[in-house]
């Protein structure tokens, strides 16, 4: 095996990797040795093709179907040089005070985030869409929603220059999504933090974590990696681990350090979500333009949060319920459908963790509970008469029996969707907010780590992404993370500078 | 990765058709050379899952095969398309987890199979493209 030493590993080059890295380029600048690892690849300019069939396999993990333990959901992250934020929508939500009141970890005040959250909005052009940008699915959301007596909201986006693809989810072809891959990183990587794709972390030891670097394989998309293939040994002072909300926690439990926290893999939760359709009259613009524009924010009232979407032609079909005439017939109605994702604002509850398979592969245990199945049918009722009061002839809502649901039928949507047509296994059910696993709190009882970040009992092991949340953010989460980052970074700032003081 | 194992659903495959064209009725229209591309995509899709969860599906689609004996004498491949979508729908709708789960994994790689082909994004209309709203307005 092949040994190195760094000052500072980075395991993860997502919103909290990158995030990490771009802050401690002062490190890297002033000649300390910083390195973040990622698993998946670096891609080229003009890589993203927009085909689903190319790019998700590239992309995801599991080509974003990783499915939970119970096979009853699957799991969407990315696994590439930016993480997730290569492939989600750019939306840019502040962390919300009071869910982060509610979560009361000893030290961090929504006070404390919402500054650094709104530093990386600006540095990440975070900004409305003109008007003029916005196309007809994003319109009839808002129109729908004023009719059903909602109020709609515009998601701030971090775009610079986007062209409408609508292809946000598959890897912007002209990267105007500005993810860590194409801000942090690059700031990162110019100050000299040095960056490892295709590296995948295999198990951790006291202050060391092995890794193993894997060639490009002939005829797939992204380039070698920047290490000559195989396992290396790397020795650093401080370890981050920012591998996300399933990857972060089962590399701790592969790991088996002794004196772990308890609690690493529990808490896990998420957002799950199924994508409802309805049907027009008339054709729409709803593949071109920013596909994710507007929201409805029902997490107080209702446990839920609708948004605009508009996925890929396999996607939506796997998506839909059903099969045979009236599944085919919805897809032919393509050009002529509106699209909404229902998120459930799920809570972590006992028994949802992520764990780790006889040969340290991770695996996400996960049930529905009554409240998640109650939010998701409030949601999809919710969603209906959005679709109904924009115009809709039909609507498509898993949760009734039936789907398909007619406008002459529309009076009656709360009767005809309802929590007993939920059936785990038949409806398909998808997440892409991961949270927890590594929550934050005041001990190694109650959590895995403190408010920084720093695992409970091992002072050079951090932790930066949303495992670290102790439950749902009910809201888009990746601000949130890059400001939880934001502080993990400035705690190794600060032991640096200790270190110094001390002359270490 | 197991480059020189039969395609999954090989030994199965009338059988697989069969469900698979009932999943999506237009896919009864597939010449040979399209079916390939159908097969060739779902085996991509499950190439970097375990041996385990290939041969797991394979078995369903045998159980699938054979359990419409139990309830209308025939096998599946020997059922009108009315009787193949009502035996699918009990499937999807059966008491029993396993059977709902299989299903829809079943269900899942056909729409891959089909619907991430270049000629079904045409059929559905489906235009996105790399130059966004440039070669729409």
């Amino acid at each position: 095996m092949n040994a190195k030493s760094y000052d500072v590993v980075i395991i993860g080059s997502g919103a909290g990797g990158g995030t990490v890295a771009s802050e401690l380029a002062t490190l890297a600048h002033a000649g300390k040795k910083v390195l973040v690892v990622e698993q998946g690849p670096r891609f080229a300019e003009g890589e993203f093709s927009g085909r689903e069939l190319e790019m998700a396999p590239s992309l995801y993990q599991d080509e974003g179907g990783f499915l939970t333990k119970e096979g009853t959901m699957t799991l969407a992250f990315g696994r590439a040089y930016g993480g997730s934020t290569v492939v989600y929508t750019g939306t840019s939500m502040q962390p919300p005070e009071r869910v982060i009141g509610q979560w009361n970890v000893p030290g961090l005040t929504h006070a404390d985030l919402a500054p650094r959250a709104g530093k990386y909005a600006a540095q990440n052009n975070v900004h409305l869409l003109a008007a003029e940008e916005l196309n007809d699915n994003n319109r009839l959301f808002v129109e729908g929603c004023r009719n059903a007596g909602y109020r709609a909201e515009q998601f701030p986006l971090n775009v610079k220059g986007c062209r409408g693809t609508s292809l946000c989810n598959l890897g912007c072809p002209h990267g105007a999504k500005q993810g860590t891959h194409r801000v942090q990183l690059p700031a990162a990587e110019a100050a000299g933090v040095e960056v490892v794709t295709r590296a995948e972390a295999l198990r951790l030891g006291e202050r060391t974590v092995d890794i193993r670097v894997t060639e490009k394989r002939p005829g797939t998309k992204g380039l070698p990696s920047e290490w000559a293939p195989g396992e290396y040994r790397i020795s650093a002072r401080t370890i981050v681990l920012a591998g996300g909300a399933v990857g972060s926690p089962a590399l701790l439990l592969r790991s088996h350090l002794p004196g772990l926290p308890g609690r690493v893999g529990e808490g896990f939760t998420c957002h799950p979500a199924h994508i409802l359709a309805a049907e027009h009259a008339r054709p729409i613009t709803n593949d071109v333009g920013h596909p994710k524009s507007f929201f409805l924010d029902r997490a107080v009232e209702e446990a839920f949060v609708l948004e605009t979407c508009m996925y890929f032609p396999f996607t939506t079909a796997k998506n839909l319920a059903g099969f045979g005439a009236p599944h085919s017939r919805l897809m032919h109605a393509y050009p002529r459908l509106q699209m909404i994702l229902v998120l459930a604002c799920d809570k972590a509850v006992p028994g949802n963790r992520v764990a780790v398979d006889r040969d340290g592969n991770p695996v996400v245990h996960y049930r529905f509970t009554r409240e998640t199945v109650q939010a998701l049918v409030r949601a999809t009722r919710a969603s209906a008469k959005i679709f109904f009061g924009a115009g809709a002839l039909r609507v498509h809502a898993p949760s009734a029996d039936p789907p398909l649901i007619e406008r002459s039928d529309a009076a009656r949507v709360d009767e005809l969707i309802d929590a007993s047509h939920f059936k785990p296994g038949k409806i398909s059910v998808s997440a892409a907010h991961l949270m927890g696993g590594c929550g934050m709190g005041g001990n190694a009882k109650d959590s895995v780590t403190d408010s920084r970040g720093v695992v409970h009992g091992r002072p050079w092991l951090r932790v930066a992404d949303a495992s670290l949340f102790p439950d749902s953010l009910e809201i888009n989460p990746y601000l949130t993370i890059m400001a939880l980052a934001d502080r993990v970074a400035e705690g190794i700032l600060e032991d640096v500078g200790a270190l110094a003081v001390e002359g270490v | 990765m197991e480059a020189s194992v039969q395609p999954t659903f090989a030994p199965v495959r009338d059988t697989f058709r069969a469900v698979a064209t009932t999943i999506v009725p237009e896919a009864v229209k597939l010449r040979p050379d399209e079916w390939g591309e159908v097969e060739s995509i779902i085996e991509q899709g499950l190439a970097s899952r375990p041996a385990s969860i290939r041969r797991q599906l394979r078995l369903f689609v045998r159980i699938l095969g054979l359990l419409p004996l139990v309830r209308f004498g025939r096998t599946f491949r020997h059922l009108d398309e009315e009787r193949r979508t009502r035996f699918l729908l009990a499937i999807q709708d059966a008491p029993l987890l396993l059977l709902r789960r299989g299903f829809w994994g079943i269900r899942t790689l056909v729409y891959m199979g089909y619907y991430s082909r270049a000629a079904a994004r045409d059929e559905i209309g489906y235009r996105a493209d790399v130059q966004g709203w440039e070669v729409r307005r």
